[in-house]
């Protein structure tokens, strides 16, 4: 069992061949190829337009790529071209194996039905039918993003931005999800907050063996979250490496500027 | 007394022609809700336009019509649909169920068993169960496309954590032979056993959202419910008070300011057959009480 796990982690969970994308002219992404392995954290960074959030929605197949393919390997350890998916087999995926963080919580939450329902309904999705059990579930995985089980009861239009935002990972991970995609997961949250939040993250993306991609534009989340790091401007990526080696010796200028525009602490 | 002017049953014939084909889709595919071009109907939506159309396009010559409103032959709304049948298709109307070859139900199922042949038409004014939780249609549509149904039961989660049980006392929603999820109009949850291989043919019709679905007879319908939550029906804990039936649904009718109520059967048709079989209940054989109040 360990030796077949050790043998998965060897090959790559995601892989992105020549991925583009354009709307019209407009040449959105392009040429965008890398694998990512089994608990590997990758953040995707760049100014505003600069593709990442249609990076993002290609690699969840919720945008098809105009060129390229995107390949997962699946629960089975067969790799499957997302494309060539059914859509009920995509959807599947995207509520079991899969987590999407949005950036606004109100749209990644049903903000009128309680926490305890927000974390449960993947649950009662895949054929949990015993409320006891998926309480004590939705309960326990409130506890891991720490909010008060208390407040099960309580609609998340009722929470703060921060708890908001940690009940959307804790509906994210209740199917024991590999592979989590966040887009801007702290941003809109003042400081104090993106600081617990993110302290948060990285402990459940290490305890669970979490592999992500993060799309940011705060290099401090990719520094805090992310192995490697992918530099995207006008559609391009035009570097990439380890987090650290690109953000302590960024080779690009555009890089070597956005490195530099971080105001010191 | 027949108006020449209408065609028989109000609905011109290539109208009743495309509710037909609906009516038979739906029945080929059992909780499926089917598309159809809904007519502007000669009372309001809400009153039961989409349970008309149906009536009116599966109404032939010697068919006899009961329409009940809340279980009641005699409320306003059953009275001029029923008046509106006599005198557009010319049909006999009857108020027994055991005589009606198509009945039209607003919000109950008759207490007497229904039998084959029979068919029971529902008023519906929203056949989507899942609207309250998913606003978008097309949303909705992919989900009982799929099968997807996990956010039914969010429904059911929520109130057994609000109330401590199903709370959800109406409009419950079922599974049609172990496939689509239904809303079965209004009716109290009392009444969803009965459709559970049920003998007669029920369709349900739903003018505003132009939707008709139907349960062809002996079809399985499941309640839905948590393994540790399972379904119940419900039913106020008195007999009638007029003919003492104690497995009746019941209404409840405040009699006075001052707090009075008393429980009656909801089906009239039930409760004054038993009546006519001598069963008697607290409050049927005072009829001098009424002029002590006056």
């Amino acid at each position: 069992m360990a030796e077949r796990e050790a043998q998965d982690n060897d090959q790559p969970l995601l892989m992105a061949e020549n991925l583009g994308k354009s709307y019209g002219g407009l040449m959105a992404c392009r040429d965008v190829s890398f694998a990512l392995y089994p608990g590997e954290v990758l953040a995707v960074v760049g100014e505003s337009g600069s593709g990442k959030s249609t990076l993002l929605q290609l690699l969840s197949a919720q945008l098809a790529p105009s060129a390229g393919r995107v390949s997962y390997r699946m629960r089975d350890g067969v790799m499957r071209d997302l494309a060539k998916l059914g859509e009920a087999e995509r959807r599947f995926l995207f509520r079991t194996d899969w987590g999407y963080v949005h950036q606004d919580p109100a749209m990644g939450l049903r903000m009128a039905v309680s926490a305890g329902a927000n974390v449960g309904e993947r649950l009662m999705a895949v054929g949990w039918n015993h409320y006891g059990k998926i309480r004590d579930s939705a309960s326990s995985w409130l506890e891991r993003v720490e909010i008060d089980t208390d407040r099960i009861d309580d609609a998340p239009r009722t929470y703060s931005g921060g708890m908001r935002q940690r009940l959307q990972i804790a509906r994210n991970l209740v199917t024991e999800p590999r592979l989590v995609f966040m887009d801007e997961p702290t941003g809109g949250l003042d400081v104090s907050v993106q600081a617990r939040l993110l302290d948060l993250m990285r402990n459940l993306v290490s305890e669970l063996g979490l592999a992500a991609i993060v799309v940011t534009h705060d290099l401090a989340v990719a520094r805090l979250l992310s192995h490697r790091v992918m530099v995207m401007k006008g559609g391009y990526v035009i570097e990439t490496g380890l987090t650290d080696q690109v953000l302590d010796d960024p080779h690009e200028p555009y890089t070597q500027l956005l490195v530099s525009s971080i105001l010191p602490a | 007394m027949n108006a020449p002017a209408y065609n028989f049953a109000y609905l011109d014939e290539q109208t009743k022609r495309m509710i037909r084909r609906a009516i038979l889709k739906a029945i080929a595919i059992p909780g499926y809700q089917v598309p159809f071009a809904s007519r502007e109907m000669p009372m309001p939506y809400g009153w039961g336009t989409g349970g008309v159309q149906v009536t009116a396009a599966i109404l032939g010559r010697d068919d006899v019509l009961k329409v009940i409103d809340q279980g009641s032959d005699d409320t306003t709304n059953a009275i001029s649909i029923r008046k509106f049948f006599a005198k557009t298709a010319g049909v006999a109307t009857t108020t027994s169920t055991a005589d009606a070859t198509v009945i039209q139900t607003r919000h109950r199922i008759p207490e007497a068993a229904l039998h084959t042949g029979q068919v029971l038409v529902y008023q519906v004014p929203i056949p989507e169960p899942l609207r309250f939780l998913e606003p978008r249609e097309t949303e909705t549509r992919r989900m009982h496309a799929l099968g997807e149904y996990g956010l039914m039961h969010v429904k059911l989660y929520e109130d057994i954590a609000r109330f401590g049980h199903i709370a959800t006392s109406y409009a419950y929603p079922v599974k049609v032979n172990a496939r689509y999820v239904m809303d079965p109009s209004p009716t109290p949850k009392f009444d969803n056993p009965k459709m559970d291989n049920c003998a007669a043919l029920q369709l349900f019709g739903a003018g505003r959202e132009k939707r008709i679905y139907a349960i062809p007879p002996h079809t399985s319908v499941v309640s839905l419910d948590f393994e540790d939550h399972p379904f119940s029906r419900y039913r106020h804990d008195a007999p009638c008070a007029l003919c003492g039936a104690g497995d009746s649904y019941l209404d409840e009718i405040v009699t006075d300011d001052k707090g009075s109520r008393m429980f009656v059967c909801s089906d009239t048709d039930y409760c004054e057959g038993r009546q006519a079989q001598g069963h008697r209940g607290s409050e049927s054989a005072a009829p001098h009480k009424e002029r002590a109040h006056g």
